[in-house]
This record gives C-alpha cells, structure tokens and sequence, in this order.
C-alpha cells in the first residue's frame, strides 16, 4: 500500500502546482459555526430518521425524544429559541458525511463515542448524553436465556454501526457462529425480526427497549441479559472549532448539572431571580460571567434549562420508566445516585 | 501548349487556424479539451483543498487492516479478521454472481416475452403486453422490496418447520422454502481425484466443455453427411452420451453424494443456501429488465420485412423454424447492441443490493467499510472503478459478440 500512497502523494504535489500556477483559491471555512449559527437564525441538527423516545416526527410533524432535546436545548441556548431548529434525518451511513460537510452543525443521534470516530474521522464529542451497551432481543418462545446460547442464530443488524463489529467480536471471543443479516434501518430491521427472519436482533439496549415498545405484544419479546459492549453515546461537532464545540459541551453540562442541583423547568424562573448558591446563580446568570466567555447571552444556560427541562425531566418524558419504552436511570443516574452523569462544575 | 503550373506551395499561417476549415474544427476541439481539463483539475485541486483544511488525506491503507464485520454470503473464506480488501473481493463476487444470474434469466424471459408478445393469440399477446408494461414502469428498487417483503411474510420460518407437526414441511424432503431463503441439497465430491474439491469440480467443467467440443463435432459431421447424401443421420442418442456419459463416469469416479439440509438448532444446517436476499435482488433485477429485453426483441423482430417470413412458409417451413431460422437470426442485428446497455443496466441497477442487505460491493466496500474506516473518498473512486471495469469489459464482450452476428455486407 506505500507505493499508492506514494503515488497519490506525487499527484497532489503536481496538483498543487497547477492549483498556484492557475491561482485558484478553494475555500473552505473550517471556524465560525457559532457566528454561522446566529446569522442563519437556526440550528441544523442532524437526528436519526425515527427512532420512538430519541428523534421521531409526533403526530403534529414536531420533532420529540431524548436526543432532540439537546438540540432544542443548544438552540435555545445560541438563539434563545428552542423551535430555531432545522432537524436533518441521518441514517447511519449518512450522518458522519453530513457532519464533515457543513450540512448539520452538530449531531445528536445515540452515536458511540470511539477512538477512531474521534481521532480518525476528525469529530469532537462533546460528552455523553446516554451511556449505552449492545444487547440482544429474541422472541420468548424461543426459550433462550443467555446470549451464548445463541450458536447458529441468524442475527438482524443495522449496517453502519458500531454493533456489527462487536456482534462479530462477541461471537468469536465466545466461539460461537452465527449468520448475520445486514439491514439498513430499524423500521426493516423490526419488520425483518417480527417475521422471523432473524432470530435475534441486536443494537444498543435503549434501542431495543424504544424497538419493543411499538410492538403490538410486547411481552412476547425479551431482552437478554449480555450486554456486550460500551457505548457511551452523545452530541458531536467537527474538530477544530473549538468555539462551537465549547457551546454544546456545556449547554449539555448545564443540563446535566441542572438536574444535580435542583433546578426544573418548574422553578427556574423564581431561581433565576437569585439564590444563595453561587454555582446555581453561575449557570443562571446572574453572577459571573460565564455566558458571556461562551459569546452567548448571561441566561443561555437558563434558556437551555426552559427549553425541555434539566436532564432528568427530558430523560423522564422521553425514555423514563413511566413512557412505552420504559427505560431505568442505570448507569445515567447522578453521580451522587451512583450514576455515571458527572459534570464538572460551572466556574 | 499548354503548360502545368504547379499549385503555390501553400505555407501555414497562424490565422488559418480559424479560418480554414481544415484546421477550424480541430482548433475548437482542442480549446474544448483544454476547458474540460482544466475544470477537471479545478475539481481535484478544490477536493484536496478541502481535504488538507480538515487535516484528511487519501490513504489505501486501511485496505490491508483486518474488517471486523462478517458477511452472510462470501463464495471465497472470509472472516471477521479478514482484512477490507477481501471484504472487497467478496462483495465484487457477490456483485458478479447476481449480475450473471440476472443477465441469463433476463435474456431467457426477454426473448420470450418478446416473441409471445407478437403471437397470433390474442390472451397470450396481451398477457405479454400487460407483463412488459407492469414491470418497466415500475421503478426496480420497488420491485426488489415488493419481492423481498412477499417472501419474508408468506414463507414460513425455519420455526414453523419444528415439532411432531409441524406448520410447514420440506418438499420431497429435499428443499426447504423459507422465509429466510431456499435451502436445497448440496452436492458433495466424497472422493475428488487430485486431492480438493475444488480440483474435482475443475475436472468436471472441464469434462463439460470437452463434451460440448465433441457434441458440436458431431453436428458438424450430421451436417456434411446430410450435404452429401441429403439424409441427416439420427445422431440424438450420441449426443446425449456425449453429454452424460463422461459426466457420470467422472462424478462416480468421485463418490458424488448429496448434503441434505436440515433443521440443526436455530436453523437449517447444511446444503446449499440461496438466500432471501439474492433471490429478490436476481428476480427483480430479472423481471424488470427482461420486460426491457422484451421490447428489444419485438422490434428486433418487426424489423425484418414480412416478405421474409412469407418467403420462408412458401418454402414449407413451420412457423417455430421460420422464427428459429429465419427471423431470429436477422433480428439478433438489431436487438444485441441495445441488448448491451440492459447488462450494464442490470451489473449496475445490482448495487441497490442494500436495500435487502445483499452484501454486493456497494455494501461491502461503499457500506460497512466505507462507513467503519470514514475513508469516503477513497471507497468511491475504488467503487466507481470497478463498475466502469466491469460495464466495459460487458461492453467489449458483447461488442465482440455483435460483430459475429451482424449482417456480413460483402
């Protein structure tokens, strides 16, 4: 493989030399995604193309779930307006490209934050926002209980993602063979699946649970209790626009840190009036001048707070115990609760 | 007298680049070259522009690092810790295996098609026009997901064939059709001469070919009989032991048995297995294109003057010998180059493969790996230069093809 490398590297000095003699310029402007923003007035956030409890289209066309929430958040946050949103549905193959090109300026679509899609793929992640493993369901009457019974299983994945490359290491570590069958969405996948045209279907658990909660007998289905990899999943931005970056960090952490320090959608207008704790008074505004060091507003962070409520009021409306898909704090709750969730501290 | 004056040696001038006819043309061609050229390297120049401020470059390397992903079908071995360039390798196999499956069933169900479209029965006729005008009108993509989907909802699950009675059963006990593919036996070499299977079956085509060899020998030698004496010899007999007796003896010699598939925990075990996917992907790609072929081969036919066929019932022959000898013949001039462009249609209408999870090239190389490496640029011009491959060399074989069957104008 050196000498294509070698070669390309030839081609692009002569390249190059055409591009000075010819005196093209070919812009690309790289910063500026924050002044970008505030000029077009909207957010271009891309999302997944329908998944119940993270991005999905309700009734009235409006966009809901767990990972639209930080996009409305970010917005509110830039342009004070949590509807300022342009929602661009991103498959699995598609969102990266999008991302790089310029079409969205951040992505918020359960995508696992790796070494590669980090350092490679030239992404920031700004942080996690649902800390995720691979599972598996299967049909209960198949009678299995333990995913290392699955020998020979035929197995429904969605292309393009992190889990097909941990399904192949799961079944190898365990010597086990299985048959995959590649499916581009989850909407086939599901249909593929309740056929019986796959034994199994496996992708990160809060996408299984959100997947068996639109089945029509739910009960019908189990989860297995393997979860086989790390998926921390959360809102990413290009490398090197730090800025912009910096923006959706920490509209994130102040939802988070919202949550941990008792401020709700319920109370924050009577909180943004003053309290007697500094770092509450920090993230609102009314002391320091935090808001201003991100370019925004001194109450961004309360804006994003309004928008859809602190990170335990989003996590509860959109996949919480209490909605279809049903989904335990776990491994999201406070790290005071003895959750992962720990953001640092606002000053 | 008169006297010869040789023509003034013309000289060549500047302006005669433009005002001369002669050189005029060539002028704007080369100014037109010149633009595309240019705009050409723009293009590239911009790309690499672009790639250095996001700190990106093109690198193949990723080519030789292992994959990571399995694929369900590979005609090569092929392991998650293969490395992407055979994940390659296996996807431009799959590509070629149901391009030419498509292609063959295609021609098979275009020619005839085509020919009952222009038959004397009404119903027979009109069933053609309604098939022809069903399948090219509706976009193939649709085709391949109606198919698909029929298949995965009225077939039953390998489940339905478990238990003491079970909901579904295996025909002859041989072939199990199910919702994931069809499962049929497998023939086994238990005995290969020259050590492998794969050896064994080499022996086998080649058998195959010296018996197609030696049966078109024996045509040749019926037909200069029958120019000699005026009576053809009765030669069927020889050629069906042509065909199958070398055959039979080779697969004896080889201990031929059969693996039979059968229900082994999950699944059907055993066998071979055609997929869902492949059998949607080859069936669309077949009907939809053979409705094309179709129209190809009815106007290859209404091309030849009706004189030719009436020349030809004058002389006595039936009207399946006068489409055999006569017509097709005289018609294949005119439907063999846009016959052409149906192939590279269908080689490359295959790469919406995905849509069914068919792991072609496009999902392979354009796929998973495009989408596990993030090295876009690289994976499509890799793509982009095999489809051209390959349409060209279609296109180079089936020219080669036409200039056997065009009319020899001497």
């Amino acid at each position: 493989m050196a000498d294509n490398q070698e070669e390309v590297k030839m081609k692009k000095t002569v390249l190059f030399g055409a591009l000075t003699a010819a005196g093209l310029a070919a812009g690309a402007a790289a910063a500026g995604t924050l002044d970008d923003v505030k000029a077009r007035g909207t957010l271009n956030c891309g999302v997944a193309t329908g998944l119940v409890g993270f991005a999905t289209p309700d009734a009235n066309g409006e966009w809901q779930g767990f990972d639209v929430a930080v996009c409305r958040a970010v917005a509110a946050a830039v342009l004070g307006d949590a509807t300022a949103v342009e929602f661009v549905p991103t498959t699995g193959k598609t969102r990266f490209t999008a991302l790089a090109s310029g079409e969205i300026d951040m992505l918020a679509r359960n995508t696992t934050w790796t070494f590669s899609r980090d350092v490679d793929l030239k992404f920031t992640f700004v942080g996690v926002n649902y800390y995720d493993g691979q599972g598996f369901m299967v049909p209960k009457d198949l009678g299995v209980s333990s995913a290392k019974e699955l020998d020979g299983a035929t197995v429904c994945i969605q292309t393009g993602t992190t889990t097909e490359l941990n399904l192949a290491d799961f079944f190898r570590i365990n010597g086990i063979s299985y048959e995959p069958v590649p499916i581009e969405t989850n909407a086939e996948a599901q249909q593929q699946y309740l056929a019986g045209a796959c034994d199994v279907y496996t992708t990160d658990a809060s996408g299984l649970a959100a997947t068996r909660a639109a089945f029509e007998a739910p009960n019908d289905h189990v989860l297995l209790p393997e979860i086989i990899s790390k998926e921390p999943l959360g809102p990413l931005v290009r490398h090197g626009d730090n800025e912009w970056g910096d923006v959706v960090r920490w509209t994130l952490n102040a939802l988070i840190s919202a949550e941990e320090l008792g401020i709700t959608s319920a109370n924050i207008s009577e909180m943004s009036a003053g309290t007697n704790n500094p770092e509450i008074n920090r993230i609102l505004g009314t002391e320091g001048t935090l808001g201003e060091m991100l370019g925004l507003d001194a109450d961004w962070a309360a804006k994003a707070i309004t928008a859809g409520g602190n990170y335990g009021e989003i996590f509860e409306k959109n996949i919480g115990e209490s909605t279809p898909i049903g989904l335990a704090r776990g491994l999201n709750a406070q790290w005071t609760d003895g959750g992962l969730l720990y953001s640092p501290p606002f000053r | 007298m008169t006297t010869m004056t040789d023509p003034p040696q013309e000289s060549f001038r500047l302006s005669m680049l433009l005002n001369d006819t002669r050189y005029r043309s060539y002028t704007f061609q080369f100014i037109a070259l010149l633009a595309l050229v240019m705009a050409i390297a723009y293009l590239m120049s911009n790309m690499f522009a672009n790639l250095r401020d996001q700190g990106l470059s093109l690198s193949w390397a990723f080519l030789g690092e292992p994959a990571g992903y399995d694929i369900n079908q590979r005609l090569i071995e092929y392991t998650s810790q293969s490395t992407h360039w055979r994940a390659t390798v296996v996807g431009v196999l799959n590509t070629l295996l149901v391009a030419f499956l498509a292609c063959v069933s295609a021609t098979v169900l275009g020619v005839i098609a085509g020919v009952l479209r222009l038959s004397n029965n009404w119903l027979v006729s009109k069933l053609m026009s309604a098939y022809v005008e069903a399948f090219r009108n509706v976009p193939v993509l649709i085709w391949i997901i109606i198919i698909f989907t029929i298949m995965t909802a009225v077939m039953p699950a390998p489940r339905a064939f478990r238990g003491d009675e079970p909901d579904a059963t295996m025909l002859l006990g041989l072939f199990a059709f199910t919702n994931r593919g069809v499962y049929v036996p497998a023939p086994i070499l238990g005995n290969p001469l020259f050590g492998s299977a794969a050896m064994g079956w080499l022996l086998i085509l080649l058998g195959l070919v010296g018996s197609f060899f030696g049966a078109k020998a024996l045509g040749a030698w019926a037909s200069a009989k029958q120019e000699l004496t005026g009576v053809r010899p009765t030669t069927w007999y020889f050629t069906l032991a042509i065909w199958f007796v070398p055959l039979i003896v080779l697969l004896t010699i080889m201990g031929l048995s059969w693996d039979i598939p059968a229900l082994r925990g999950f699944n059907f075990g055993g066998g071979l297995t055609i997929r869902g996917s492949l059998i949607a992907l080859w069936f669309a790609l077949a009907i939809y294109t053979g409705a094309f072929i179709a129209e190809n081969v009815r106007a290859g036919i209404q091309a030849i003057n009706k004189g030719q066929s009436e020349a030809a019932a004058s002389l006595g022959l039936r009207p399946g010998r006068i489409m055999n000898l006569v017509i097709l013949p005289q018609a294949l001039r005119v439907i063999i180059p846009p016959l052409i462009s149906q192939y590279l249609n269908i080689t490359k209408n295959s790469s919406l493969a995905i849509a069914v999870g068919y792991m072609d090239i496009t999902g392979t190389l354009g796929g998973i790996t495009l989408n596990q490496t993030g090295r876009a640029i690289e994976c499509v011009l890799l793509l982009m230069l095999f489809y051209l491959t390959i349409s060209l060399l279609i296109s180079a074989v089936m020219n080669v093809y036409n200039t056997s069957v065009k009319l020899k104008e001497r």
